[in-house]
């Protein structure tokens, strides 16, 4: 299989992340010599094995719905790069 | 006293409780040697003043009933530590300070040791030789130019080259083996559940555990001992009893079961390291462990499997960094364009290249394909060892196959690089405990590991394993302090 620039820009706006001309060809040569490296599972059949989606064998534990940290604002916005008071700053959304 | 950098955690420890040494002192002792190695470019963000200070605090009202009596020690920087600069090595968390203590860092000071700053590391551990740091290459204290290993590529450099006395990584397909191997020190990868994820820098969530990193068994053991413990606040957290792992320390494995999985000797491998594993081999029996041979028929799977599982989930942990709550923001023209722009700028080329993969084998049309495949092969995987550990107590295999390569060798080739962790992700997708310990050196004197895995829950065993050929084995390292200014 073969991943184009057309897939490469289909990722790119999938992931936010932007991608010029350049780094799009970049990506396309790494991505494809790392997927013909994946490829190797296809030598394996698997139709009858369970998927592994985690390896630790426990059921979640059931906790009393307790709230234990409390007036956490001035420390939730402490690292946001811009601020308004009580919010989180973004450009403008809504015209 | 002098030579304080040159003790180990253990040796340290029984100086500080007897009096002999203060904490000042021993701080003070590591702060130095730190301050004078900077062209290791281990640390990210140094904390000395605090650790020094904390020091004197710690000799006012010295806790000597503790497990790390004042011992300072420098710790990998995808732990959050609450109000010192946690980056992940990446420019997307450059300005961040956690509000919040990770559990496993919690559990170390609460035993006493003291934070002397935040070690480099791959950016958000995506990288075997420390090059993907947004921080700049670290120095292997064996030979200049010469990679650390990664992504605890800061942690082995500066335990190897005695800044810490012990320090902390995180292993989620070898970062704690492989540069442990690099630079002659020890480094433990816990069975998954056993150390809290609670406050790291989440990569892969179902692979990511944290571990210690030491000059010597015992040392990696007591560490283990402080950090292992249940977790509420982690989900994957699992409630077993952990066992006292250093005052359980033996050197007797008579009659220890151990597995040479044939798998293992990989095309390629250079004869250095199929000698190194022999000689394992020979130490073992020494120990009174038997040899049997056994099998982990998907073993060539390992790495097409964790390059599928490993970047799916970090293209998800990942999604978090869009420039709004925390870290780098770019300025766009719009919400959707400032997303884009903060995660081509703030990112690094490999990290950007892992979500990429994620985000693709996540999409529609190709979810069944790669993710769900990989998931499959993944517990044929598990199923290999489950066998073998039917047969055997522990299995043993090199840690790497091959010593630390030049900074810049394999930058250029991506699988190339991959193929380092090619002895230590299968582990981690089976979420079982394994060890590297030094064994030996190759023909330009540069370190090489042996691993010893384990069943779950069982890294008493592998321990106890690692400690007795610890004794065989009787490695130096050849460290000459050349890069002190």
């Amino acid at each position: 299989m073969s991943i184009d620039l057309k897939t490469i820009k289909h990722i790119s706006k999938l992931s936010r992340i932007s991608v010029d001309e350049k780094k799009a060809e970049k990506l396309a040569g790494d991505l494809n010599s790392i997927f013909d490296f994946i490829e190797k599972l296809n030598e394996l059949k698997t139709d009858n094995v369970e998927p592994l989606t985690s390896v630790a064998e426990t059921t979640l534990k059931l906790r009393s719905d307790e709230v234990k940290s409390k007036n956490l604002r001035d420390q939730v916005i402490k690292n946001s790069p811009k601020e308004n008071e009580d919010y989180f700053v973004v450009p403008k959304v809504i015209e | 006293m002098s030579d304080i950098t040159k003790q180990s955690l253990s040796e340290l420890v029984e100086n500080i409780k007897s009096k002999k040494l203060s904490s000042s002192e021993v701080t003070k002792a590591f702060v130095e040697r730190s301050e004078k190695s900077k062209e290791l470019n281990a640390y990210i963000t140094e904390d000395y003043t605090n650790a020094l200070n904390k020091a004197k605090k710690f000799d006012e009202k010295p806790n000597l009933d503790l497990k790390l009596p004042g011992i300072p020690m420098a710790v990998k920087d995808l732990f959050c530590t609450r109000d010192l600069r946690t980056t992940a090595g990446s420019k997307i968390l450059n300005n961040f300070v956690p509000t919040y203590e990770s559990t496993v860092t919690q559990n170390i000071w609460n035993e006493g040791a003291i934070l002397m700053g935040k070690l480099n590391c791959d950016e958000f551990a995506m990288g075997s030789s420390n090059e993907t740091s947004f921080f700049g290459n670290v120095q292997n204290p064996i030979d200049k130019n010469l990679v650390p290993g990664g992504s605890s590529g800061g942690s082995s450099s500066a335990l190897a080259a005695q800044l810490t006395p012990i320090t902390i990584g995180t292993d989620t397909g070898g970062s704690i083996r492989q540069p442990a191997s690099f630079t002659g020190t020890v480094g433990l990868k816990p069975t998954y559940g056993s150390c809290s994820r609670y406050g790291i820098v989440a990569f892969a969530s179902s692979l990511d555990q944290a571990g210690p990193m030491a000059q010597n068994v015992k040392d990696c053991a007591l560490l283990q001992e402080v950090i292992s413990t249940y977790d509420e606040k982690d989900s994957t957290s699992i409630d077993f009893k952990r066992n006292e792992y250093s005052k359980e320390l033996t050197k007797d494995i008579k009659g220890k079961k151990i597995g040479i999985p044939k798998e293992y000797r990989v095309d390629g491998m250079p004869k250095e390291i199929e000698d190194l594993w022999k000689k394992g081999i020979e130490y073992a029996k020494d120990c009174g462990a038997e040899i049997i041979d056994i099998s982990l028929p998907h073993t060539n799977y390992a790495l097409p499997t964790y390059y599928i599982v490993a970047p799916a989930e970090a293209s998800s942990n990942l999604a978090r960094y869009d420039g709004v709550k925390y870290g780098f923001r770019a300025e766009g023209e719009n919400l959707i364009d400032m997303y884009e722009k903060t995660r081509s700028e703030g990112f690094g080329a490999e990290v950007q290249r892992r979500i990429m993969i994620g985000t693709y084998v996540l999409s529609s049309g190709y979810y069944d394909a790669y993710y769900l495949k990989a998931q499959k092969v993944r517990k044929l995987i598990k199923n290999d060892f489950d066998d073998a550990y039917k047969k055997v107590d522990a299995i043993l295999t090199p840690s790497t196959p091959s010593s630390a390569f030049k900074i810049g060798e394999k930058t250029n080739d991506p699988v190339s690089m991959y193929l380092n962790d090619i002895f230590t992700v299968p582990v981690n997708l089976a979420g079982l405990p394994g060890i590297s310990i030094p064994a030996g050196h190759d023909a330009k004197g540069y370190p090489l590991g042996l691993q010893i895995i384990g069943k779950a829950f069982d890294e008493q065993n592998i321990l106890n394993i690692a400690y007795a050929m610890e004794e065989k084995i009787n490695f130096k390292n050849n460290i000459n302090d050349w890069w002190i200014k």
